[in-house]
């Protein structure tokens, strides 16, 4: 057994235990975190394909971004455990079906490579040793890929903006500041400095 | 178990004994945490003595000459109390969570450059692992807060989460730019860029170095990111995770003893590491500011301890000087400020690159 081996196996056995301890927990944050430890640990198994971009970026956006946002949901909401385990069997058959087609798709996919080598490799570009992937990444998707890159980040920024629609009220009864409005105010418009004589007000 | 053999020449081999090929990783990893905690009390003092001379106070002087063995009292202090778990407190998240913070923070120096080739792991990507390590770092905070099982500890984690969130991403962009002029993730590369281009060569005054670092040329952006990194430090002027006036002391309020050391060692070896990388990034690392002998002869490792010194005496004197800001305040310079002017750096930055052809063109594979 090699050092790399050893964290392969090391990586999968902590990545599968936490993704089952995923649905299995009892406390929605604890199955949160867990989710976060399979990241991590995916994204050891990243770094030990060679594909050390990938598991960073996988950890500096899924685990430093996306998870944070999951956690910060799950904290606020006030779950209900009874009524969740309510609806259980009514919807484990949905379950299992889509449980069943991913597994048939994941089998497809290894199976290709057994039945047609030719078939798997047709849309891969060659690993080129010389370049280190992150440069790699960027040839390809700069290049080849560009517009399908540019195609998504549209999609995701249509999606943000929806968001903001969906969820931006402007509240006509709520006081609001503006800054450069207060820095540029002067003493001399606001203030007045009045010569009160004693005894007689203004 | 031949792995197991090579897995212990890598981390404990000493090659003057004859045992093993190379200098092992712990002997490395040990002097680094040693020296780093050394510094940090040192750090800490310094923090509570500038604050005070700006308050007109004394500061600590009672315990050492001038007071400087205080942070090590706290230390035996913290170390010798009782820890105390809240009764509904998630005991183990409970006392993950500072344990999180502080090994996060140690892990990030792993690949900061001290001097030429001294770093613990010189590796390509080491920017961008630096910033997984300090995404990472809200976790001690959001955990922390939720397992007190406690209101303010709970508001002071939310408060945070968003903050760090926020401010991830123009320290991000920021790095981006500094990546698009260097043309290489690599810590050591962007040091050594600093030092083989930039306005002092422009200027046919190659020696006056201090003129080539990244800050001239990026000045706005190094002040977002100083400014940022206050906010992802949770320093103030912006530390409303831990308002005393409003929340007590956010997060760390049900803390005590050893916890609380580690969340306070975490917190300022994290300063620290915002401090070392706004050094290698803008202030040209380990190089001396001045290529001339008698600058020079000082070693490159004093030289980076000294600067990551002074722009901690920025971060210091911005504690002292600065009230501290309204929590929707923070959010608007971070969302509505330093994000579209750190997206627009990226983009002014990338088209004068690609048109005017500078930039460093060391690392170009």
């Amino acid at each position: 057994m090699t050092l790399p081996l050893f964290f392969f196996y090391l990586f999968s056995a902590v990545a599968i235990v936490s993704a089952v301890m995923v649905i299995s927990a009892r406390n929605p944050v604890h199955a949160v975190l867990f989710l976060i430890l399979a990241f991590f640990n995916a994204s050891g198994l990243f770094m030990l394909a060679g594909a050390e971009f990938l598991a960073l970026i996988l950890v500096v956006v899924y685990v430093g971004a996306v998870a944070v946002l999951f956690l910060f949901v799950v904290m606020m909401l006030d779950v209900d455990f009874a009524s969740m385990r309510q609806g259980f069997l009514q919807y484990a058959p949905v379950g299992v079906i889509v449980g069943i087609v991913l597994l048939l798709e994941l089998l497809l996919l290894a199976g290709s490579f057994v039945i047609s080598p030719e078939a798997a490799g047709g849309s891969a570009l060659p690993i080129d040793g010389t370049v280190d992937n992150m440069r790699a990444i960027g040839q390809v998707l700069y290049t080849r890929y560009v517009f399908l890159f540019q195609g998504a980040a549209a999609v995701l920024l249509v999606a943000m903006i929806g968001a903001i629609v969906l969820t931006l009220k402007h509240k006509s009864n709520v006081k609001r500041q503006n800054p450069v409005d207060q820095v540029a105010r002067r003493a001399s418009e606001t203030l007045e400095v009045v010569k009160v004589k004693s005894g007689q007000g203004l | 178990m031949d792995f197991i053999l090579s897995a212990l020449d890598y981390l404990l081999g000493i090659p003057v004994l004859g045992w093993g090929v190379q200098v092992g990783l712990i002997y490395k990893a040990l002097l680094l945490l040693v020296g780093l905690l050394i510094f940090t009390a040192f750090i800490l003092l310094a923090d509570r003595k500038i604050w005070a001379a700006v308050q007109i106070r004394r500061g600590p002087n009672v315990v050492g000459p001038f007071g400087l063995l205080q942070s090590f009292a706290d230390l035996l202090k913290f170390a010798l109390k009782e820890a105390i778990i809240p009764g509904g407190a998630d005991k183990v998240l409970f006392l993950l969570a500072p344990l999180i913070t502080a090994t996060l923070a140690l892990a990030g120096w792993a690949v900061i450059p001290v001097d030429a080739g001294l770093a613990i792991a010189d590796i390509n990507l080491g920017i961008l692992y630096l910033l997984a390590i300090s995404s990472l770092g809200v976790y001690g905070v959001i955990i922390g807060g939720w397992a007190s099982n406690s209101k303010y500890p709970f508001l002071g984690s939310l408060r945070s989460a968003a903050q760090m969130v926020s401010y991830e991403v123009s320290i991000g962009l920021v790095i981006i730019t500094v990546l698009l002029c260097v043309g290489s993730l690599n810590l050591s590369d962007i040091v050594v860029a600093q030092q083989e281009m930039g306005l002092a060569h422009l200027l046919g005054v190659p020696w006056l170095s201090f003129l080539n670092w990244f800050w001239l040329p990026l000045f706005p952006m190094f002040i977002v990111f100083y400014i940022s990194a206050l906010a992802e430090t949770n320093r103030p002027p912006f530390d409303l995770v831990e308002g005393e006036s409003e929340l007590v002391a956010g997060f760390m309020t049900e803390y005590s003893a050893t916890p609380y050391l580690l969340f306070m060692l975490g917190e300022y070896i994290s300063i620290l590491l915002m401090c070392a990388m706004t050094t290698v990034l803008f202030l040209g690392g380990w190089a001396s500011p001045i290529d001339l002998p008698p600058f020079t002869w000082i070693p490159g490792l004093v030289w980076f301890f000294i600067k990551v010194s002074v722009v901690f005496f920025f971060f210091a004197m911005a504690k002292a000087i600065v009230p501290r800001y309204r929590y929707d305040q923070l959010m608007r310079i971070g969302w509505k400020l330093f994000l579209p002017l750190s997206l627009a750096m990226v983009i002014i930055v990338a088209f004068v690159l690609q048109l005017t052809g500078w930039g460093w063109h060391g690392g170009m594979a």
